[in-house]
C-alpha cells in the first residue's frame, strides 16, 4: 500500500484490474483483522471495566442490574481502606512478597550459575530434579511441611513458613535464570579467568551485570507469585487475621461484606492495581521471562 | 602454585560446585525429599495431629478410593478440565497469538490489553468473574437478558460451573499468547513465500507451514496446561465459595465443590482431608495420587527431545 504514494498523483500509472482487486483484498483484510482485534480487546477489557464501574456504585445500585453508576461513589474506596485489617494485609503482603523476592533472587543466582556454566557429574540429574520440583503441586508435600512448621517450630499463624524456604532457592527461578545465563557466551567468563578472576568474582563482576534482564524477570515473577499466593497463607496464616495477606484477606472480605458487591469490587480493584502498575513499569522484563520459560534453552 | 596436583584441582572444582549449589541442595533435602518420604509414611498411618500417629496399613487408601465421596468426582472434573479447558486454552491462545502477529496498527496497545488479564491475581480475577457471572445482578446476564438470550446460572449451576471456569481461564490466556507469538515470528518467512508461489491457500499455508513449525510449542502448551490443571486450586475454590454465599469465619464448614461437587479438584481434597477433617493420613494418599499424575506428565514433557529441549543442552 505504501507504493501508492511513491509518485505524485498525476504520474501514477493506470492501475490494472488485477492490482485493484489485490489492493481491495488487502484493505478488506486489514479491516477484518482489526475488527477481530477490537472484539478480542473488548473480551479482555470489559471485565475490568464492569468491575471498576460497580466499585463506584451506591450500595443499593450495586444490587440492581444497572451497568453504569447513577452517582459516582468514590467514598467506596475510603470505606475499603477503613475496613479493619485491610492496611495490615497490605503490610503483610509487602513483607512476604518483598522479602521473599530478595531471598529467592540471592539464593537462586549461584545455583543457576553452576547449572549453566559448571561441568560436573550429576548436572543433568540436578537440572531434571529442579524441573520436577517446578512442576510439583504444592499440595503434594503440604502435610509434612505443615506439621514441621506448625508442630515442631510453632510458627503457624505467621508467614515465616512461606518466607524462610525462599532462602534456599526456588525451582522456577533457578530454571528461568539458568535459561538466561546459558545465553551469555563463555568467552566472557574465560576472559575474566585469564585476568585472574575467581568464580565468585567472575559471577559478581561479569555475569550479574549482563544478566540484569533475567534477574529482573525472576524478581517480578517471584513478587507476583507471593502477591497472588492464596494456598500458602490459607495453610499457615488463616488462624491469625493479623498475618493475612491481600489475596487471602480479599476472599474473607467478601464473606464479611457478602451483599456489598460495590465494596468487594473496590477491594478487588485495589488488589489488582499494584500488579498492573508494576507491569507497566517492567513490561519488557516480564514478556522476556514468559518467552524464556516457554520457548527454548 | 606448581605443586597443585590434578587430584587437588578436581577436589577444588567439586567443592566449588557444592558451594554454589548449596542453597538448592539444602532446599531440595528439607523441602522436597524429606516431606515426600514423610507423605508416603503418613499415607499408611492414622494421624489426626493430636494423638501420636498409629499404623493403619492400607486403610487410608481404601477409604480414599472407596468411601470418600469427593475423590472420584474430583478426578472426573480434572479429566473434564484437561480435555475441555486445556484444549480450548491452547486453541484460543494460538488464535490470539496469530491475530496479534497480523495486527499492524496499534500492536503494542492490543498486546498489552490482551496480556493484562493474565496478571490479575487469581483470587481477584475469580471474585471479579463470580460477580460478572452471578445470575441475579451480574452484568453478563443483564446484557444476555436484554438481547433475549436465555442466561445460564454459571457458578451456581453444576452444568455451567466448569464452562464458567473455562471462560475465566480463556480470559487469562496472555501467557500462551506471548509464547505462541514468539514461536510464530520464528517461522522462516521463505517457507511462506515458497508456499505462496506454489499457490497454497491461507488455510494450506497454516496447515503445512505454520503448524509443523510450531508443533513443539503446541505440545509444550498442552503438557504444561495439563500440569497446571493438576494444581488447579484457587479459582475453583473461590468460585464455589463466593457463589454459595458461604461466610468465612470460625465454625463455618464449607462443603467443597459447590455446586454439587462440580468444582472439586484434587488439591482441594488435600485441604479438605488434612485441614478440615484432620485426617492427615488420607490427605497424604490424595497428595501421592497428585504426585504420580504430575510426575507422569513432567516425565513426558522432558522426554521429548529435539524440538522441545527443555534442558537446553
Amino acid at each position: 500500500m505504501t507504493q501508492v504514494l511513491d509518485k505524485p498523483l498525476e504520474l501514477r500509472a493506470p492501475v490494472s484490474p488485477a492490482e485493484r482487486t489485490a489492493r481491495r483484498k488487502a484493505v478488506l483484510e486489514w479491516i477484518a483483522i482489526h475488527s477481530l482485534g477490537v472484539a478480542a480487546a473488548l473480551f479482555f477489557t470489559l471485565p475490568f471495566v464492569f468491575v471498576l464501574l460497580t466499585s463506584l456504585m451506591s450500595d443499593t445500585q450495586a444490587l440492581s442490574r444497572d451497568l453504569i453508576p447513577h452517582t459516582w461513589e468514590w467514598g467506596n474506596y475510603k470505606k475499603v481502606f477503613d475496613t479493619p485489617g485491610f492496611l495490615t494485609w497490605w503490610k503483610n503482603t509487602l513483607i512476604y512478597a518483598g522479602l521473599g523476592t530478595v531471598l529467592t533472587v540471592v539464593s537462586s543466582i549461584p545455583v543457576a550459575y553452576a547449572l549453566a556454566k559448571f561441568r560436573f557429574r550429576g548436572r543433568n540429574l540436578s537440572l531434571m530434579l529442579v524441573i520436577s520440583m517446578m512442576m510439583l503441586p504444592p499440595q503434594v508435600v503440604i502435610i509434612p511441611m505443615y506439621l514441621f512448621w506448625a508442630k515442631q517450630l510453632d510458627l503457624s499463624g505467621t508467614l515465616w513458613p512461606l518466607i524462610i524456604p525462599m532462602a534456599f532457592g526456588d525451582a522456577f527461578s533457578i530454571f528461568l535464570l539458568r535459561q538466561f545465563l546459558m545465553t551469555i557466551p563463555n568467552e566472557y567468563l574465560d576472559a575474566a579467568k585469564v585476568d585472574g578472576c575467581g568464580d565468585l568474582r567472575a559471577l559478581l563482576k561479569v555475569v550479574l551485570p549482563m544478566a540484569r534482564p533475567g534477574i529482573a524477570a525472576v524478581a517480578l515473577f517471584q513478587f507476583f507469585y507471593a502477591w497472588n499466593d492464596y494456598f500458602g497463607p490459607q495453610i499457615y496464616a488463616s488462624e491469625n487475621p493479623g498475618a493475612w495477606t491481600l489475596s487471602y484477606g480479599l476472599e474473607s472480605f467478601k464473606g464479611a461484606h457478602h451483599t456489598d458487591w460495590n465494596l468487594t469490587m473496590a477491594a478487588t480493584v485495589l488488589v489488582m492495581a499494584p500488579v498492573i502498575l508494576v507491569f507497566f513499569f517492567a513490561q519488557k522484563a516480564f514478556v522476556e521471562g514468559v518467552t524464556l520459560t516457554g520457548v527454548k534453552g | 602454585m606448581s605443586t597443585i596436583t590434578l587430584a587437588s584441582k578436581r577436589r577444588r572444582a567439586a567443592l566449588r560446585t557444592v558451594a554454589f549449589m548449596s542453597p538448592w541442595l539444602i532446599g531440595f533435602a528439607v523441602f522436597f525429599a524429606y516431606p515426600l518420604i514423610s507423605t508416603v509414611y503418613f499415607s499408611f498411618m492414622h494421624y489426626d495431629g493430636f494423638r501420636p500417629p498409629t499404623w493403619s496399613g492400607t486403610k487410608n487408601w481404601t477409604y480414599v478410593f472407596k468411601d470418600y465421596p469427593f475423590f472420584w468426582p474430583a478426578l472426573r472434573n480434572t479429566l473434564w478440565l484437561v480435555l475441555v479447558m486445556v484444549s480450548l486454552r491452547v486453541v484460543f491462545g494460538l488464535g490470539v497469538g496469530l491475530l496479534i502477529t497480523k495486527i499492524k496498527t496499534g500492536t503494542g496497545v492490543f498486546r498489552t490489553l490482551f496480556y493484562l488479564p493474565y496478571l490479575a491475581p487469581p483470587v481477584a480475577a475469580t471474585m471479579a468473574f463470580a460477580f460478572l457471572l452471578n445470575p441475579g445482578t451480574g452484568p453478563v446476564n443483564s446484557i444476555l437478558d436484554r438481547i433475549g438470550i436465555p442466561a445460564p446460572g454459571w457458578f451456581n449451576d453444576p452444568a455451567w460451573s466448569k464452562p464458567a471456569l473455562t471462560l475465566l481461564a480463556l480470559w487469562g490466556v496472555g501467557d500462551l499468547m506471548v509464547i505462541f507469538m514468539a514461536a510464530l515470528l520464528d517461522v522462516p518467512q521463505e517457507q511462506y513465500e515458497a508456499a505462496e508461489l506454489d499457490g497454497a491457500s491461507a488455510w494450506q499455508r497454516f496447515r503445512y507451514v505454520t503448524l509443523p513449525n510450531i508443533s513443539p510449542i503446541i505440545l509444550f502448551a498442552v503438557v504444561t496446561g495439563v500440569i497446571q490443571t493438576m494444581q488447579y486450586y484457587t479459582q475453583p475454590l473461590i468460585a464455589g465459595k463466593v457463589a454459595s454465599g458461604v461466610i468465612q469465619g470460625a465454625g463455618t464448614q464449607f462443603e467443597p465443590g459447590y455446586p454439587e461437587k462440580s468444582t472439586l479438584t484434587l488439591p482441594q481434597l488435600v485441604y479438605n482431608l488434612g485441614f478440615q477433617r484432620f485426617d492427615y493420613g488420607s490427605a497424604c494418599v490424595v497428595a501421592l495420587v497428585l504426585f504420580a499424575l504430575s510426575m507422569a506428565f513432567t516425565a513426558f514433557l522432558m522426554r521429548r527431545r529435539g524440538g522441545l529441549n527443555l534442558a537446553g543442552d
